[in-house]
């Protein structure tokens, strides 16, 4: 499992990734390998206007359904059509093509509030060996 | 403390995502994950660790006694379907009911030549070990300690298993046993599909296990048997059964034999099969990509409740969501119905449990 430099990370196992003004909001690849097998991905419509930590969505799996929660307040950009055919992208690709909206940031000091990659990694629980 | 099967290393050096099952410390899928493993099952084969699963021996202390009268006459007491028209290597699904009617477990019941045994679902196996204890008598009612089941599933599962343990089964037909080389094969499953059930010495588990792996068999959690056993209509403990339901509003009437004499329960079921069912069972197919949970309530045109959804997944096999749920006993349930999910009302249709049926 990767955490990339450069991304900021919520404890609750969401990445973002900015880009001037426009947050790129994922889940970790903790948080995919956890859930499994992803088949269904609920995004907000493009303009809604979201609070720092307001949940924005559902992830399910084959087994559970978690909520997703946007890192940053900002107003939603765009949605990754992608997944609305290919939710498993989520699995193969946490960072890259499972990316899951855009946000247009109201408040970039939400961003000190989020992690540093070794931070987030802190958070995990340790690998298990039994 | 939760309990581990004589498979636990294997898993763990498998990569399985261990979880609590019904006390149990279980695989609930491995790195292949649970889509991967259910179609493996569907089109190929796969290999459970089923080592939780509660095996129960019944057998008449007094060796004289010919026939196990003493074993039978119990399990004819407090199990719902007919055991005497059991042949000796034969096993039958049936249910222990309350006198309610109320389902304590459903089980497999087997006969041997000098036993019989009962296989109970992990999380109930010590509640049906004191229950039958609780009516046994003169009868030795014990768990068989150094034995652990495997399943091995799908379409090449029975090919599989002639050529690993190099023995014949062509012949052996579903629900029969063969018992050879100290072990048992059972051909039975809770996938839908063709298969083997094996009872085996726990201290052989392992390498019997191995076996399989080397022949490329793909391993499958508790993920997948859930997905399989959903897809297959098949009711799971907890979800489709507890004590406040009966056999009949599963759909089990099959399995429940009025005239073979008295069963705890049998009144309260012949009531309720007189004076018509509290609820009745269904499958429910969305059109989204939503998946009903256990829990989630579901209406009918006017809004007016219906039901509630006892079990949900991703149909890994159909690729959309279903559902099984419990539903008012007032026909005629007409589609669409509609599942509240998170708030929104979602159309669907009832449709028949088995949503997947193997082509045989």
């Amino acid at each position: 499992m990767s955490y990339p430099e450069g991304l900021k990370y919520s404890k609750e196992h969401e990445w973002v990734k900015v880009d001037g003004k426009v947050a790129t909001i994922g889940i970790t690849s903790h948080a995919q390998d956890a859930l499994g097998d992803i088949v269904y991905v609920e995004m907000p419509p493009v303009g809604k206007e979201l609070a720092a930590m307001q949940e924005f969505g559902v992830v399910e799996s084959v087994k559970s359904v978690s909520s997703l929660f946007c890192p940053v307040s900002g107003k939603v950009a765009e949605r990754n059509a992608a997944l609305e055919k290919r939710p498993e992208l989520v699995n193969s690709s946490p960072y890259e093509n499972g990316w899951i909206i855009k946000v247009e940031m109201s408040d970039p000091a939400d961003l000190n509030k989020l992690l540093s990659a070794a931070d987030y990694q802190k958070t995990l629980p340790p690998v298990s060996k039994h | 403390m939760l309990k581990r099967t004589p498979l636990f290393e294997k898993h763990v050096q498998l990569g399985a995502k261990m979880v609590p099952f019904g006390g149990w410390e279980m695989p609930v899928s491995y790195p292949a994950g649970i889509i991967a493993e259910h179609l493996a099952v569907r089109s190929s084969a796969g290999l459970f660790d089923i080592g939780h699963m509660g095996l129960i021996q019944i057998r008449n202390t007094k060796y004289e006694i010919r026939n196990n009268d003493g074993a039978l006459e119990l399990i004819q007491r407090l199990a719902t379907n007919n055991a005497s028209k059991l042949e000796i290597n034969q096993c039958q699904y049936s249910v222990l009911c309350n006198e309610n009617g109320g389902v304590i477990d459903d089980i497999l019941v087997y006969r041997f030549a000098d036993h019989y045994m009962i296989i109970a679902n992990a999380s109930n196996a010590d509640r049906v070990l004191s229950h039958l204890k609780a009516s046994a008598g003169g009868i030795d009612v014990s768990r068989w300690q150094d034995r652990c089941a495997l399943s091995i599933q799908g379409p090449q599962a029975v090919g599989t298993v002639e050529k690993v343990l190099s023995v014949s089964l062509s012949t052996l037909k579903r629900n029969h046993v063969l018992v050879s080389n100290g072990m048992i094969f059972s051909r039975t499953g809770y996938t839908g599909e063709d298969g083997i059930e094996l009872v085996v010495e726990k201290a052989a588990a392992p390498k019997i296990w191995d076996l399989f792996i080397n022949a490329n068999v793909q391993p499958c959690g508790l993920g997948a048997r859930d997905t399989l056993r959903l897809e297959a209509g098949l009711p799971l403990y907890g979800h489709e059964y507890d004590e406040e339901t009966t056999p009949l509003e599963a759909g089990y009437g099959w399995a429940v034999k009025f005239d073979k004499g008295e069963f705890l329960g049998k009144q309260a079921l012949e009531k309720e099969k007189a004076e018509g069912l509290r609820k009745r069972l269904v499958g429910v197919e969305l059109d989204g990509r939503e998946i009903p949970r256990q829990g989630y309530e579901i209406f009918d045109v006017q809004g007016a409740k219906l039901g509630v959804v006892t079990s949900g997944t991703f149909s890994p096999s159909l690729k959309k969501p279903i559902a099984l749920a419990y539903l008012t006993p007032h026909p005629p349930y007409t589609s669409p119905i509609f599942i509240s999910i998170r708030g929104e009302k979602r159309p669907g249709k009832i449709v028949d449990k088995a949503f997947y049926k193997r082509v045989k």
